[in-house]
């Protein structure tokens, strides 16, 4: 037996060591951030609830993490969140999900959430596309991409998800890539320390369904291109729209410096 | 906190008001909700009262989140409930299998109207009578509870708490525009009166890892949140310990099976019907609700006349009360099933007696109103014939 043991292994659930992730998913890079920011905070998993929808992204915490968790039906961990939240104000409730369950199937949930801001932490993981159903068109998927229901390229627009939890009344909105985990660590310790609705759109690999549909490749040549395309929001104050096409901008979008408890 | 949980005493109180204090009285804490005739006022009556007792009161953005809401509040340990009509039954429908997926106590207040769509919301109907057996996929059962009067609205709106918090099941409250509408005279018993059932939970400091909290035919204890259970609740099929197995055939079977049984063993004690006058009957009338009291009040009505007429009245819709119809009614020459719908409960009736008794379905002449006592009359002296 060997001695040596993950430092965030004690987070884990008991006998769910191994993840379902496919090889090259995001879902780990994000799955750990959150435990460091946990770990930096220092608070004890007991204190939290976990929330999540069905999607890949809604096992990051089901059942991997050892806290209370609940799984809730497609697009409805906000509404499942609200109703924990109200009842035990005490718990420290975090939701983690993916774009198409909170953006479309849960979208209205998304902005009634947002306004009513209520202490949340909703982290998105926006993979641009349906994963575990295997590589359908989601309302984050970018235009003229290729999906398993769009054979001859997406002709919709997709949601800037940061810019309508804003519009709605989000509190504490960032956005990052996976090429970025440890600023995704830090805007999640903000978040938790956040009274509010804070919101994190983490922008992800899908290598398995997005990359290999839309050419940009697998998980590596995925997340050179989130290095590539990421804007820094100071930066992007210079840029024209034109150059931010296709770009991401990222960093702490709303409430940032905002750290009491 | 001037205001008391239990309002004890005589009342001339509004049906869905009556509903809303049982659910007070019988330790509701948390209510979700969203605006619809004609079950409105239990949300308005619950977001002034639930305050003053200290609990919490929400009016949500439609209804999937008002039971999505629900199911995570009972999740912390509060006794939830919602209320709605039928758009809003069909939207619930979904979340409500995740209730009896996830063993989620709660209560469903449907009180119901006219359908199919947007139908006419004010106008009583029993539309919704099936739905609540079969609404949302899969295979699973239901229990679900119909209301006669502003009285029951109270009495068995406690009882449905009990219920939810004895087999951790959703259970429906089926009231229509008629009872939660009319007014009469209730009366509330003292605190120590009103039998309260609370769900089991696992030993404080547990270790979490032994803890079995799901998939026991005699009811696991309940892992609620923020004890450090660190509970694992999902919808998909799982394990004793709430693990997603999602493979296996067995589990499947494992799970409808479990979750099935734990309602059929105890159907003894949910099953309850008013039967009167039915020893000797020739005919019994059968109805549920509000038409369940019409037909009690017709047969007294026959038996005046000199008619052998006996009626039966299933408090309990969900399980179906087929052993006890034909106890009170296999003896009869005829049965007239008398329901504000076009016969949703016939097959259920027949299925249970057919074999002995002829069965006939008789709706009101006009469908949403009660049917006319003159007109079951002449149909009771025509089957007697």
């Amino acid at each position: 037996m060997s001695a040596i043991a993950h430092p965030l292994g004690k987070y884990l659930r008991p006998g769910c060591e191994v993840t379902t992730f496919c090889p090259g998913c995001g879902d780990g890079t994000i799955a750990q951030s959150l435990l460091r920011a946990i770990d930096q905070l220092g608070w004890d998993l007991d204190e939290f609830v976990f929330v999540c929808g069905i999607g890949c992204a809604g096992w990051i915490p089901s059942p991997y993490l050892a806290a209370d968790t609940l799984h809730t039906t497609h697009g409805r961990p906000l509404a499942f969140a609200t109703g924990v939240k109200l009842a035990r104000p005490d718990r420290r409730v975090v939701v983690v999900s993916g774009d198409g369950d909170l953006a479309a199937i849960g979208g209205n949930h998304l902005i009634h959430a947002a306004r009513r801001d209520l202490d949340l932490v909703v982290i998105c993981v926006d993979n641009r596309i349906y994963g575990m159903t295997g590589g359908q068109v989601a309302p984050t998927t970018p235009p003229g991409i290729r999906t398993t229901t769009t054979p001859l390229g997406s002709v919709e627009r997709p949601f800037d998800l940061c810019r309508l939890v804003e519009a709605a009344g989000a509190t504490f909105v960032a956005r990052w890539t996976t090429a970025q985990p440890r600023f995704i660590t830090r805007s999640i310790t903000k978040a938790l320390q956040h009274r509010g609705f804070s919101f994190i759109e983490l922008i992800s690999q899908c290598p398995v369904h997005y990359g290999k549909m839309s050419g940009e490749g697998g998980a590596v040549e995925m997340l050179h291109g989130f290095e590539e395309n990421a804007v820094p929001l100071r930066r992007a104050a210079q840029l024209s729209p034109e150059e931010l096409a296709g770009k991401w901008v990222v960093g702490e979008l709303v409430g940032a410096g905002k750290r009491e408890e | 906190m001037a205001e008391p949980a239990v309002r004890t005493g005589r009342h001339f109180m509004q049906g869905n008001v009556a509903c809303a204090e049982g659910a007070l009285a019988a330790g509701c804490r948390f209510f979700a909700g969203y605006p619809i005739t004609p079950a409105t006022e239990i949300a308005e009556h619950l977001a002034r009262r639930l305050p003053e007792v200290g609990g919490i009161c929400v009016q949500m953005e439609d209804e999937i989140s008002s039971i999505g809401s629900v199911i995570g509040a009972a999740w912390t340990g509060a006794k939830a409930m919602t209320a709605t009509s039928g758009p809003g039954m069909s939207l619930m429908q979904e979340n409500i299998g995740y209730a009896v997926a996830t063993e989620t106590p709660c209560v469903i207040v449907d009180v119901q109207r006219g359908g199919p769509s947007t139908g006419i919301p004010a106008v009583p109907s029993q539309g919704d009578m099936v739905q609540a057996r079969h609404g949302s996929h899969g295979d699973y059962q239901s229990v679900a509870l119909a209301p006669c009067s502003a009285q029951e609205m109270f009495d068995l709106t406690v009882r449905a708490f009990n219920i939810a918090e004895q087999l951790r099941v959703p259970v429906y409250l089926l009231a229509d525009a008629a009872v939660g509408h009319m007014r009469e005279v209730i009366h509330i018993p003292s605190e120590d009166r009103i039998a309260r059932a609370e769900r089991r939970l696992p030993e404080a400091g547990a270790d979490p890892f032994a803890i079995r909290g799901f998939l026991d035919e005699e009811v696991a204890p309940m892992p609620i949140f923020g004890c450090g259970h660190q509970a694992h609740v999902t919808g998909s099929c799982h394990d004793e310990r709430g693990m997603r197995n999602v493979v296996d055939a067995e589990a499947i079977d494992h799970f409808v099976r479990t979750l099935a049984a734990k309602v059929l063993k105890r159907r003894g004690e949910l099953v309850e019907v008013e039967a009167e006058g039915t020893e000797d009957a020739e005919v019994v009338l059968v109805g549920y609700g509000i038409v369940g009291r019409a037909a009690r009040a017709i047969a007294r009505q026959a038996r005046e006349g000199g008619l052998r007429v006996g009626s039966a009245r299933p408090l309990t819709v969900w399980p179906f009360a087929d052993r006890e119809l034909e106890e009170l009614c296999g003896r009869a020459r005829r049965v007239l099933l008398m329901e504000n719908n076009l016969g949703q409960m016939l097959p259920y009736v027949r299925a249970a007696i057919g074999s002995r008794v002829e069965v006939e379905a008789l709706p009101p002449q006009v469908l949403g109103t009660l049917h006319r006592p003159s007109a079951v009359l002449d149909k009771i002296k025509e089957v007697l014939r």
